[in-house]
């Protein structure tokens, strides 16, 4: 399962709605910041990276796309 | 190196602020495990803060000692006191402290409710002491409620607002009493809204709803009560009856009966609300 579609999943599992890999998950008011400190945990279990520095921005947050893409770049950067 | 006494919420909590602005913390307590899970909460606590843009995301982090030795606090530049809200308990915590650091040393004591110059006099040095009453979570609330004892001194003063300055933190000063000026009233609210509910006059959340909606606070005080711990509100209640005399402090049933159930709020699950397993 790509990133992407495993974080779809998460998010309808943890939020019990659907969502759009570009759509904003802190406009709705569904998603809270403190739910953004769970998703940093997600992100670490599941995908084996680690998110600190100035990857702990809630931009890097917002959306499935912009965390697939902070992932990967996570995961390009871990030797 | 700062000291931290007390891995509870608020110990674990100051930690993390203290850290999180670039200074080396000892954190003590007589509970392994509790230092154990503080150790966690920190790290945790301190992505949270960066997360919500509250707290610097680049720049050194402080590094976080943990101990079950009082005596490692002895180089302490200073000491902030967070033990568990029982006047007995600050009292011997603050007498063993106050003997082992440098004399000059300041002694924060982070009270709810306790006045200030009562646990300075368990001190060797009064004037050393002052009060700092730092808001749940610290890390992300920036305003301290600071408490100026009759004997305090002026240098303890500077050295405690110097303190909250390089938190990034502002500060009110007032005067020493039973609960200063927020738990003098926040307390007897909770108190009084908690009496509310017991009596069936209304929900926690129809309480909390005519706060937010009609006074505008950003959460009502059951909600808030939640937020601080039950246990905490009623050993604050405890020391404010017994210290003013004001039978409307004793604790009400309700949240005597919440507590004896071990419902302490956000940090058990659960106490006038659910929080679904949220800490």
């Amino acid at each position: 399962m790509n990133i992407s579609t495993g974080l779809l999943e998460f998010l309808a599992s943890r939020t019990k709605r659907t969502w759009e890999p570009d759509e904003d998950l802190f406009a709705s008011g569904v998603v809270s910041s403190l739910f953004a400190l769970e998703l940093v945990v997600h992100l670490e279990k599941a995908y084996g990276v680690e998110v600190e520095g100035e990857y702990l921005s809630l931009e890097n947050f917002r959306t499935v796309n912009a965390m697939e893409k902070m992932v990967l770049e996570l995961q390009a950067a871990t030797p | 190196m700062i000291a931290v006494l007390g891995a509870g919420v608020m110990g674990t909590g100051i930690a993390t602020l203290a850290v999180g602005h670039g200074l080396a913390v000892t954190l003590v307590d007589i509970d392994a495990d509790k230092l154990a899970a503080a150790k966690d909460a920190v790290r945790h606590q301190l992505r949270g803060a960066k997360l919500m843009g509250r707290m610097p995301r680049s720049g050194p982090t402080g590094e976080l000692t943990c101990t079950t030795s009082l005596a490692d606090v002895a180089g302490a530049t200073s000491v902030i006191e967070a033990v568990t809200e029982l006047p007995e308990l600050k009292a011997k915590v603050l007498a063993e402290v106050s003997a082992l650091v440098e004399p000059g040393t300041l002694i924060l004591t982070n009270t709810s409710a306790i006045p200030v110059d009562e646990l300075a006099s368990s001190t060797v040095r009064p004037e050393d002491v002052a009060g700092a009453h730092f808001m749940n979570p610290p890390y992300l609330i920036r305003m301290v409620e600071v408490i100026r004892g009759p004997r305090t001194g002026d240098a303890a003063m500077d050295a405690a607002r110097s303190l909250l300055d390089s938190l990034d933190h502002d500060h009110v000063t007032v005067g020493d009493g039973p609960g200063f000026v927020i738990n003098r009233i926040l307390q007897r609210t909770i108190n009084e809204a908690a009496r509310i509910v017991e009596e069936g006059l209304a929900s926690p959340a129809e309480v909390d709803a005519l706060f937010e909606g009609c006074l505008g606070h950003r959460t009502g005080p059951l909600a808030t009560a939640d937020l601080i711990g039950l246990d905490n509100v009623a050993d604050s209640l405890r020391v404010l009856r017994d210290r003013t005399g004001d039978a409307g402090y004793a604790p009400c049933e309700l949240l005597l009966a919440k507590v004896r159930d071990g419902d302490f709020g956000r940090k058990t699950g659960r106490g006038f609300y659910e929080h679904g397993g949220q800490s």
